[in-house]
């Protein structure tokens, strides 16, 4: 998955959330940029989860902190089943 | 009728049944959840639809996860997200502890309170995304004044509170409220088992001198799911008859 894709998707679904999509860079601050609490993490996660037809156990989010992070993340799963 | 879908376990009887009628009356599409009792949940679907609502029967063991995730997929595949949860699947395997056999303590626990942990877990996602979701865990007079001969009933009855309001402090924020309505004596099949000595025990303890109805539960489950129970939240709402006075 190229990252620009996974950071529209990023972006999408924060904008959903009435979060303004301007700020949604590689760069931000999950919680402190954009504001995310625990849960909306988890929704954001579960939200690509579906998006990307991956898997992202708990334990990996511990070291994401930022949307690159994340991007990180996602780019080293591969579609369940695929 | 609403866009709301409710899944009520273990609603082929008795307390399942009597909250899933009156969820439907309300104008929920509800999912009525069996395991092995399918005519019993047709039977409910029945009542639901001669009422003028709307439902599926589902199968599904609320004590394995995978029966858990097929049963949601079927859900939203047939009816959509799930705004209210009522779980109300649970066994009686009653005995003294000294003699309790290991399955007796794990089948009950596991489908109370892990059963319905399992179903929060996935019916949340759902909630999370609309920003608005019912839980409602229907516990026991059992699981706040214990009950000689159902250590397993009242543990697992009384871990359902500390899970409802555990849940409840993580999604409050979220248009979310989680709760616990906590029958007393309530003339199901479930009840029915139990031999006279032990009712007329029970009977003596209830000023209101009589088992409750289960549609008298039902109307709590009703009241929680509501836009007017918002504000009620991480609760136990002990149903008793006085009982508890």
């Amino acid at each position: 998955m190229e990252r620009s894709e996974i950071l529209v998707t990023i972006k999408d679904h924060l904008e959903a959330r009435g979060i303004d999509g301007e700020l949604v860079t590689e760069q931000a601050d999950l919680a402190n940029d954009l504001g995310l609490d625990s849960l909306d993490t988890v929704e954001l996660t579960v939200g690509l989860e579906e998006k990307f037809g991956i898997e992202i156990p708990d334990t990996e989010l511990e070291g994401v902190v930022t949307v690159g992070d994340a991007i990180d993340l996602i780019q080293t799963k591969s579609p369940v089943g695929a | 009728m609403s866009d709301r879908v409710a899944l009520v376990t273990g609603g082929s009887r008795g307390i399942g049944r009597a909250a899933a009628l009156v969820l439907a009356r309300s104008g929920l599409r509800v999912a009525v959840n069996y395991k092995e009792r399918a005519d019993d949940a047709k039977e409910t679907l029945r009542l639901i639809e001669d009422a003028g609502g709307e439902g599926i029967c589902v199968a599904g063991d609320v004590t394995n996860e995978a029966s858990v995730a097929a049963m949601f997929g079927e859900i939203h595949d047939s009816l959509g997200p799930i705004g209210v949860l009522v779980n109300n699947a649970g066994v009686r395997r009653d005995g003294l502890s000294l003699n309790m056999p290991d399955d007796a303590w794990h089948e009950v626990l596991a489908t109370s309170l892990t059963g319905a942990f399992m179903c929060s877990r996935l019916a949340l996602k759902d909630m999370l995304a609309a920003r608005w979701g019912r839980i409602i865990n229907v516990g026991s007079a059992a699981g706040l004044r214990g009950s000689a001969g159902q250590a397993n009933y009242a543990a697992a009855k009384a871990g359902l509170t500390g899970l409802t309001k555990s849940m409840a402090r993580e999604v409050a924020s979220r248009g979310i409220t989680v709760n616990v309505v906590a029958p007393g004596l309530v003339d199901t099949e479930m009840t029915l088992s139990l031999n006279e000595r032990q009712r007329d025990a029970l009977l003596q303890n209830i000023p209101a001198g009589r088992a409750a109805r289960p549609e008298e539960i039902a109307e709590l489950v009703g009241y929680l799911s509501s836009e007017a129970a918002s504000y009620v939240n991480g609760a136990v709402l002990v149903i008793d008859g006085g009982m508890a006075a």
